[in-house]
């Protein structure tokens, strides 16, 4: 019952546009990479300062001066260009990034989104995205439903610290994909169920409010 | 000009004291100046407040300078890669000031340019706002952020000359041409010394005028955090 984590991301991967600037978030966003659909030509951002992000390196080809913003190693594209901190957020900041793909720990029925600690048991930071929910002109966000231990994660309100207010476009989860028209106070609408998963279960599972 | 010095110790010998700032440029551990880490940590000087993206990795990078607790205070973005870290902030022996990567990134800019602060609409309605002054412009709320400017910066540099104009590499550039602008006294260390007139004008990142002392490094670790690798099909 319901997506796989490759099925949502390429169900995410349906949010982007060519020649859209984008940035993927740590985790379950960088499998949106391997899901692009032939004809749409996008250029990815990574916050630590390189836009055209590559695919990973081959063995033996390994660069320690050429990660991502995971620490991971990549590669470069023949578009590619590289620039400072500052730089890169400035470009996010500024309202260069078409569309921004990141996970979550919570999300509300007002758009707020939650990902970056919870108070006493974890504390890894933000990183960069408090700059990209507030700078991207689009957010989606790719979560599990619900948590381990079945608790709803998509809610009235969140509990955790917030990363921004107000900031989630759409919501894409292994059940169900949501969307807001607008940030003006639109509610979210439910876009489609995954298979099997019927209307009455999916509000079961659900803390928001959601229109159909 | 006589910035070159022999040895990163000698690069830093006069500057450290106990209770200052110091910023660094790297992300993760890429781009980290590791020898200029090296010789804070055999230094000793303590009671440091460092500012930098993360925090290094258990025994590498700033990871070193937390292990013989000389880190009294951090300004980070991301500090979940490293253990030691986490174990001193959750028991309180460690002051942490967490400031969104954007924010931080053009808090040691302005710092650098001589501005004193910025608004900004990143981290408003989240804790990172909480104290700090708010303002509208256009209908849209943003928040007060300071600059930052540091006793020492030290950044990592792939090619320099002996006026101090450096060239990063790839994304190892990141934080470090920003930190460079924000130290009262700026320290870099490079892997290649380059002869002068030999780095291109149009390609230089970090003008002379940043640089005080320059020290050419020997045998860079320069440790790949994720090594991540896709199959040859």
């Amino acid at each position: 019952m319901g997506w796989t984590r490759d099925e949502m991301a390429a169900r995410a991967a349906a949010e982007l546009h060519d020649g859209f600037y984008v940035n993927l978030g740590i985790g379950m966003p960088t499998l949106v990479a391997n899901h692009i659909a032939p004809g749409i030509d996008i250029t990815l951002q990574s916050e630590n300062g390189m836009l055209g992000m590559g695919p990973f390196p081959f063995a033996g080809d390994e660069d320690p001066d050429l990660v991502n913003a995971g620490k991971q190693t990549i590669t470069e594209l023949r578009r590619t260009s590289y620039f400072s901190s500052a730089d890169s957020f400035a470009m996010i900041r500024g309202g260069k990034m078409d569309l921004s793909i990141l996970g979550a720990m919570e999300v509300a029925a007002n758009g707020d989104l939650a990902n970056w600690m919870i108070p006493g048991k974890m504390v890894k930071g933000m990183g960069g995205a408090m700059d990209l929910v507030a700078g991207a002109k689009r957010i989606v966000v790719l979560m599990d439903h619900n948590d381990k231990a079945g608790g709803q994660k998509f809610r009235d309100r969140c509990t955790l610290p917030l990363t921004g207010s107000n900031v989630v476009d759409v919501l894409i989860t292994d059940l169900a994909v949501f969307e807001r028209a607008d940030r003006k106070g639109a509610p979210f609408r439910l876009v489609e169920t995954a298979p099997g998963i019927g209307l009455d279960d999916l509000r079961a599972r659900t803390g928001a409010n959601f229109s159909e | 000009m006589g910035k070159i010095y022999d040895t990163a110790a000698a690069a830093l010998d006069g500057l450290l004291f106990d209770g200052m700032t110091i910023v660094a440029g790297g992300f993760g551990l890429c781009g980290i100046p590791e020898k200029l880490i090296a010789a804070i940590h055999d230094s000793g000087v303590r009671d440091l407040t460092v500012v930098s993206n993360n925090a290094g990795v258990d025994g590498f990078g700033l990871g070193v300078l937390l292990q013989s607790r000389q880190v009294k205070k951090m300004i980070a973005s991301y500090v979940g890669e490293n253990k030691e870290f986490e174990r001193q902030y959750l028991s309180g022996e460690l002051d942490l000031e967490f400031a969104p990567q954007g924010t931080l990134a053009e808090r040691i800019r302005a710092g650098g340019a001589g501005i004193p602060g910025f608004y900004t609409k990143t981290g408003v309605g989240t804790l990172i706002a909480e104290g700090k002054e708010h303002k509208d412009f256009a209908g849209e709320t943003y928040i007060l952020e300071t600059g930052i400017v540091a006793d020492l910066a030290i950044v990592h540099a792939w090619r320099g000359d002996l006026y101090g104009n450096l060239v990063y590499r790839k994304t190892a550039r990141n934080f470090n041409p920003n930190a460079a602008t924000a130290g009262k006294v700026t320290v870099a260390e490079v892997e290649e010394l380059v002869p002068e007139g030999s780095l291109d004008p149009d390609g230089i990142h970090t003008p002379s005028v940043y640089v005080k002392r320059l020290v050419l490094g020997q045998d860079f670790e320069k440790r790949i955090e994720q090594r991540t690798v896709r199959e040859r099909v």
